[in-house]
Parts: C-alpha cells; structure tokens; sequence
C-alpha cells in the first residue's frame, strides 16, 4: 500500500539550516549535509533543502552545499530556492538534486515547469505555492492567494487555478505552503490543502504549522495530504520523523515503517 | 565490477552513479560508445522521464549492442522507464518500440479516483527465486514516481498494489527490471542493488 510521506524540510541561508518563524527570526540549527544524513536516518522519507536566500545571492554556495548533501543521501532530496532557468535546474541536479522546487520565477515564467519537464521528467519538477487565505472572499479557502517575497506579495492568482495550470504544465507533485500556518505551530491549513488536492490529480505536499502529531493526522486525512512537509518539528529534538510515524501508524495512517 | 551506465538523455544519472559507486562498482557512462557495451560486465538502464526518449538508444545502435551483450548473459538492470524499455512497447510513446525481451507492453495506470502519477514509497511482494530481491523481506518499502507500469506475468519479480496490481520488479536471468527508484529507497534499495552487482552472469537458459 502506498504509504503517506513524512518528508523534513531544511530552510537553508548562507549554507546554514535555519529555521524562521514567518520568516523572520531566523535561528541557526547547524550544517545541512549533516542535518540531511540524521533525517534520513531517522526515517525521513524524502528530503528538501529550500535556499531562501537564493533569490538574492550567489549559487555557488548553494551547488556545493547540495553536493555535500547529496554525496551520501539514498532517500529522495528535492532543492528549491532561486531556480530561474531549465539551466539552473540542470546544475542543481547535476549536483545530485533528484528534484526541483520552482516558486516566484515560475509564476513570473509558466513555461519554465514545461521546460524543466521536458528534460528531466515530470516527476522531476515541483512547483511550490506559497498560500494565504483571503478573508475578504465569500470563500476565503476556495479563493485562496498566491504570494511571493515570502508572503509578503499577492500576485493576484488563485491558489486553486495556478496548481491546476501547474499540473496541465506537467509539475510532478504541488508543495503547498500556507503562509498563515507556516512556523505558529498550530496545525496545518487542511481546508486549503484538501482544497488544492481535490483540485489536482498529482500528488500535494502539506507544509506549515506542523506543531503535533496530531496535525499530522488532520493533514493525511481531513486535508486529504499525500505528504507532509515539517521542519522545526524534527529541529532541537523535539521529535524524529521515526517517531512521527510510529505515532502515526498508531493513529492508522499508513506509513513507512520500520524505516 | 566494471558497470556500464547507459545516458540517453532521458533524465538525471547522478543519484545512479552516486549509489553503484557507493557499493564500490566502477560505474561508466555512455552516451555512444558501443564499446563500453562490449566491455561491460554489468549494464545499468536508467531512467526518469518520457518513454520517447528511448529512441536514442535506437539512433546510436546501442539497442543492438546491448541486445548482444544481454545474449552474451551479462547482467543487465532496467530502472524505471528502463525497465519499461524491455518489454515491446508503452502507450506513452505509442510508436516507439521498446526491446521485446518481455512480449507484453507497459500501459498508464486505468482511471481511477486515486492519483497518478504514483508518488511515493510502497511495498514489494516478492516472488520466491529471485536474484536481485534476495534477502527483501515482507514490509520493506520503496521509492516509485511513475504513471506507466508492466503487467504481471510469469517474469514478475515482484508485484506492487496501487490501483491495481502491477510488475515493480521483472526478472528472467541475467535480465532484470525495477519500476522503483534502488538509488533513493535507503537501505532496501542498496541491498537490492547490491544483489544486481553480486549475482553471477548467466546466459539464457
């Protein structure tokens, strides 16, 4: 049976993991090669490494901290952050990324999930959508926002109408962050999620707010989640992804283990 | 081991190659070069992407060459659409024939309420007498990402439920197929792979 995916996210700045809560305060939780490599063994299904700084910065140290992440990692490991060309996406592949996450540069240029596509497969490309809902809507979930700049922009698309353009354009798999969870620890947005994933029929990633195990559980089933992304949850020992799931399978969400 | 890694452009390699030099085989690359075929001791096929793709091994002449060396028993390992080029055909690329090792064709996952591609980590049964899944116990999971699959039939390894039952592993001597990803299923795939560097080569029997 297939299995829900317990998949850690690694906000990397300047090749450092951090973690911010909204995307600022930003805290320093160590090297991503290494942080990587405890994931996996403590039973991550799948790894991402989001540059956010990429936008603004050099690649370089970005191509050589996916290198070193890559080097030893036999689990799934997606990169995103400042992919603006079927190029740059060749480089961070060619680096040992199995996938790509694109955000801003593909709403700015939809052309580029058909481009990546194209060369590396569909299962290849993600596209992330950064979500807020809009309380101004009659139906603030159904009408959901896509924002740029880290939540900080509306681009004037529907959440809802851009993941199905993804999906026509050949994305692999939706990473949907809501960007009023994302950090509060207070659970993940399962109307929207369940929103988008009805929406599509490719696989959508839930990410933000995961504080429990129990949103866990609300994500896989009322948010109709294929996969979950969570970060601080696993950071300064809270929890493992291993540990995740045995509570998990305990609540009857399937799961990968052992792992 | 000398391990020939077939590139026809159909994706990304650098997880295979990171993962068979990892075990410690001497991985090789071609794109062209029909003597690498020759000289391989293993040939690995991988593969993410377009069925379409595989015509370029038709347009090098590395069909022949690796229909030659499978002839000669050396082990050959499809992965993914690599493992789908062995067999006659798909209906994703309709009018792009595959080896016809295995008769039957690979067709899209039937409509269905759950979603496809499939995504993510599932189980194997495992058929008794394979090579390459030796030592793969019951509950041990693995990676897939793929919208097209091969029947079951008498040369399945191993079968996987998602919609319906399908071949997530082929094997018929020294041919062998995985529809999963070894490179990204941890533990169980290395084993997997392992088991495809170790296992003798054997010609038809």
């Amino acid at each position: 049976m297939i299995t829900k995916r317990i998949i850690a996210c690694l906000d990397v700045h300047d090749g450092r993991v951090v973690k911010g809560v909204q995307f600022v305060d930003i805290i320093d939780a160590g090297d991503p090669a290494n942080q990587a490599a405890r994931h996996a063994r403590d039973g991550a299904d799948e790894i991402v490494l989001l540059d956010i700084t990429a936008t603004h910065e050099g690649r370089a140290t970005l191509l050589d901290t996916v290198r070193r992440t890559a080097r030893e990692l036999f689990v799934p490991f997606c990169v995103g952050g400042g992919i603006r060309s079927a190029g740059d996406a060749a480089q961070v592949f060619e680096a040992g990324a199995d996938k790509v996450s694109v955000n801003s540069a593909a709403l700015a240029n939809p052309q580029l999930i058909d481009d990546i596509g194209r060369s590396f497969g569909a299962q290849a490309v993600v596209v992330a959508i950064d979500a807020r809902r809009d309380p101004q809507a009659a139906d603030p979930v159904r009408y959901a926002q896509v924002y740029v700049q880290g939540g900080r922009r509306p681009v004037g698309r529907t959440v809802v109408e851009w993941a199905r353009e993804a999906e026509s354009r050949g994305a692999g798999e939706i990473l949907l962050t809501s960007m009023d969870s994302d950090g509060m620890r207070t659970g993940f947005d399962c109307e929207l999620t369940a929103a988008v994933s009805q929406a599509v029929g490719i696989p959508v990633i839930a990410s933000g707010g995961a504080g429990t195990v129990a949103h866990f559980v609300d994500v896989f089933s009322r948010g109709k989640a294929d996969a979950a992304l969570a970060a601080s949850i696993f950071h300064f020992g809270v929890s493992s992804a291993r540990s995740l799931k045995q509570e998990l399978a305990a609540a009857g969400v399937s799961v990968r283990l052992p792992c | 081991m000398r391990v020939t890694v077939i590139d026809y452009k159909a994706g990304n390699l650098t997880s295979v190659l990171k993962a068979l030099r990892h075990l410690g085989a001497e991985a090789q690359v071609t794109d062209r070069d029909l003597a690498m075929v020759e000289a391989a001791e293993r040939i690995v096929l991988p593969g993410v992407g377009h069925f379409a793709a595989t015509s370029r091994l038709d347009a090098t002449s590395l069909t022949p060459a690796i229909r030659a060396a499978i002839a000669r028993g050396v082990p050959f390992l499809g992965i993914c659409v690599g493992m789908q080029w062995l067999y006659a055909g798909s209906s994703e690329a309709p009018n792009q024939p595959g080896l016809a090792h295995f008769s039957e064709s690979c067709a899209r996952f039937s409509e269905s309420s759950e979603k496809v591609p499939h995504v993510g980590w599932n189980s194997l049964e495992v058929r008794p007498g394979s090579r390459l899944l030796a030592g793969v116990e019951p509950g041990e999971f693995v990676y897939f990402t793929h919208s097209f699959k091969a029947p079951v039939t008498a040369d399945t390894a191993a079968i996987t439920h998602y919609i319906e039952p399908f071949a997530s592993a082929v094997e018929r001597d020294n041919v062998m197929g995985v529809q999963f990803h070894p490179e990204k299923s941890g533990a169980t795939g290395l084993k997997i792979l392992s088991n495809f560097l170790a296992c003798n080569a054997r010609g038809r029997s």
